[in-house]
């Protein structure tokens, strides 16, 4: 008799999802759905706005990456103004954008997937959380906490605000850097600088203990996408779209990412509120993508900061073509945090940075505006179209969340395959099946449940729907 | 005298005199054309307002500066109502704070005040108003009403969401600049501020563009195009020397 075993809500991830798992007559997993069940319509509620208020608007979709919509937004603002901004409101938006990447990854790695990390898959629920990482590994969690405080404090300094902040505007930034704030973020670098290390080199050597689980987290092939620099490098804000296949070989490159719907189909599924973007030129769901560090490990040629290409170089030689576990994840989002550091220090040194001339005035000069840079999970495009008041006619938002999709799904089915069967339902192996989600970081917008404190409930059902069995934590 | 209080007189007269009442206990003399507001002010004694303004006619449209006055059961607004000699008048108590309070959650639940995304969110009176009142939250339900935004000026926004209806635009246009574009059409809740004969203001004909209603709107209602969120801050230290400096040459 086939059975249907739900996780609802998967923990320790941003937002509220569950899982189904569908098992065959023989006990074996059949089917795997990742349905996300909130649903927030933001871009409905934008219509009739006016274009301007955009990017405030935007950030409010998300606690967690707000910087990454502000930055998203202000860029199709730009493109509605039809401005080039001042290079130094370029590099000051960097700044922000790399300091919410650091917050952001410091967040997954540190507090939401390091219970799995560092005390195990199969330790006891009750303490795989921050605190129990806090008890056994107290150096680890303090560093987490440290990292991610550096990366709010650079978006409080720069932006004056933590979570909302509404420094970025269409054409720019409102407010210069003065040179005692530029101080105070570069002195706090070295610390940082100290964390990520020990830290990637704690990641690097426990990778042995994870063979399984590298097997098994949403290893396949899948084309991966991400912005890069003209010269191919890691970009985070600017910069140009690649994609390459499984082999590492270059699909797509140097494509203007305004350009986009050439390339992204959207698919919608009936039993989830996020859709499945996908590669146009390959059809639905033959174009699965991946993005977020992952795939930008896998789309660039290098690094434009040394020790993070160091660091690339020896990612990269995992495997010969792209780097496919999803599992890597993890070790990804490490070495762009160490980017993050570095690009942020040359940023900060670079001589215009404390020029006045941070925004561009104009008036709207085009109907449409397409913004896209990369947020933490991977590629975040913001598409506004306006009347001839300003007022936003119509808005189009494609999240890294979504374009993670596909391969999530398919991620899951592949770990459920290996670790479960109906004959008995360990804690463990569910928590494996959760944690391939987790490695992906998805953001369902917006609450945090960083404790683990949310109940996980599994239902067993037959073919009928009729509950067998139903365990709770 | 009868302790009624009277109507604030059209024009004050020339040898006004004084009169003696009592504010909050404070024993204070006025001159008989000032309202009750002035008087407290002039005594140093801050009474919460939302549509009052210097430099423009008191309407008592927004009801946020009552006051009690012994031998009244009924409650009076302070900027509309005329000193008497020996009048007892309490500007704060629990009751009062009760009502402004009452008032501004009305406010919020009438239009889509969302202070967060708003682009005079930091610089709105009635966000101070908030404040000043420990308006947390709302004890009435929000009505969210869908409300156009009419951006058709060139370098100016109206939008609705935002409006208290305090008519200080209207004022302002009609008193000071002399082009009356601005008016309120409707009723009670179906209230809004229309320009001419209702039509987009882009095509309004009597429009100057001058901006004094943007400039004296308390909250994000009229706002300069392209002002992103927290941006727009308003300048109204200009009326009371505009209409000096026209006191003066009408002298
Ligand atoms: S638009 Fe502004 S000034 Fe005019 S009535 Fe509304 S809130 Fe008052």
């Amino acid at each position: 008799m086939g059975k249907t075993i739900t996780i609802d809500p998967v923990t320790r991830i941003e937002g509220h999802s569950k899982i189904t798992l569908k098992l065959d007559d023989a006990g074996h997993v059949s089917d795997a759905r990742f349905h996300v069940t909130q649903f927030r319509g933001f871009e409905k509620f934008c219509e009739g706005r006016p274009f301007y208020e955009m990017p405030a608007l935007m950030a409010r979709i998300c606690g967690i990456c707000p910087v990454s919509h502000l930055v998203a937004s202000a860029k199709a603002c730009d493109a509605i103004l039809a401005v080039k901004i001042p290079e130094t409101a370029a590099m000051l938006r960097q700044v922000l954008n790399l300091a919410q990447m650091i917050q952001s990854h410091a967040l997954s790695y540190f507090y939401l997937s390091s219970p799995d990390l560092l005390l195990g898959f199969d330790s006891d629920p009750a303490k795989r959380n921050i605190f129990g990482v806090l008890e056994k590994n107290p150096q680890d969690a303090r560093d987490g906490v440290r990292l991610r405080r550096f990366g709010q404090q650079v978006i409080e300094t720069l932006a004056d605000k933590r979570i909302h902040p509404a420094w970025l505007v269409p054409g720019g930034v409102d407010q210069a850097l003065t040179a005692d704030k530029r101080d105070l973020v570069l002195s706090w670098l070295p610390e940082c600088y100290e964390i990520v290390g020990r830290t990637l080199e704690r990641t690097k050597q426990s990778l042995e203990g994870f063979r399984e689980e590298i097997r098994t987290f949403a290893n396949f092939p899948s084309l991966f996408m991400g912005l890069t620099t003209a010269d191919d490098k890691l970009e985070m804000t600017d910069g140009v779209l690649r994609i390459v296949d499984a082999n590492g070989k270059v699909v797509v490159d140097n494509a203007d990412p305004s350009t986009y719907r050439e390339l992204i189909g959207e698919a919608v599924e009936p039993d989830s509120y996020l859709k499945s973007p996908y590669f146009k030129p390959a059809g639905y769901p033959g174009g699965m993508l991946r993005v977020g560090p992952l795939a930008r490990m896998n789309v660039i040629d290098g690094i434009d900061t040394p020790r993070a290409n160091e660091e690339w170089a020896e990612f990269r030689s995992l495997e010969r073509g792209a780097v496919l576990s999803s599992f890597h994840y993890h070790y990804a989002r490490l070495i762009e945090i160490l980017f993050g550091l570095e690009k942020i220090d040359q940023l900060l040194h670079h001589p215009a940075i404390l020029s006045k001339q941070v925004r561009a005035h104009a008036r709207p000069n085009n109907f449409e505006g397409i913004g896209v840079s990369e947020a933490p999970r991977g590629t975040l495009i913001h598409h506004y179209r306006i009347d001839e008041n300003g007022l936003i006619e119509w808005a189009n938002l494609i999240i890294a969340t979504g374009f993670n999709n596909l391969a999530m799904n398919r991620g899951i089915l592949q770990a459920a395959r290996h670790y479960i069967s109906s004959q008995e339902i360990h804690e463990g192996m569910l928590n494996r099946v959760e944690a391939v989600i987790r490695s992906f970081d998805p953001c369902l917008s917006c609450s945090t449940h960083a404790v683990g404190a949310m109940p996980l409930v599994v239902e067993l059902r037959d073919a009928g729907g009729r509950l067998l069995d139903r365990k709770a934590r | 005298m009868s302790s009624r209080p009277s109507a604030k007189p059209a024009a004050p007269a020339p040898s006004s005199k004084v009169k003696t009442l009592t504010i909050d206990d404070r024993l204070v003399s006025a001159r008989e054309d000032e309202s009750i507001l002035d008087a407290a002010r002039d005594n140093g004694i801050q009474i919460p307002t939302l549509c009052n303004l210097d430099g423009l006619t008191p309407v008592g449209a927004c009801r946020l500066c009552m006051v009690e006055v012994k031998g009244s059961s009924r409650l009076f607004a302070s900027c509309v109502t005329m000193v008497g000699e020996g009048m007892e008048v309490v500007t704060d108590s629990e009751r009062l704070q009760k009502y402004r309070k009452t008032i501004v959650e009305l406010l919020f639940s009438e239009r889509n005040h969302v202070c967060a995304v708003c682009v005079s969110n930091g610089h709105c009176e009635l966000q101070n108003l908030a404040q000043l009142l420990g308006v947390t939250h709302l004890t009435v339900p929000y009505l969210n009403p869908k409300l156009p935004v009419d951006a058709s000026h060139e370098r100016f926004v109206n939008d609705h969401n935002r409006c208290v209806l305090c008519q200080r635009c209207v004022r302002v246009c009609g008193e000071v600049e002399g082009a009356h574009t601005w008016d309120i059409n409707g009723r009670g809740i179906g209230a809004r501020v229309i320009t001419d004969l209702n039509q987009p203001w882009g095509s309004s004909e009597t429009c100057t563009g001058c901006g004094k209603c943007v400039q004296v709107c308390p909250t994000g209602a009229l706002t300069e195009k392209g002002k992103s969120v927290r941006e727009m801050s308003k300048r109204t230290r200009f009326l009371p020397y505009l209409t000096m400096m026209r006191e003066d040459r009408s002298e």
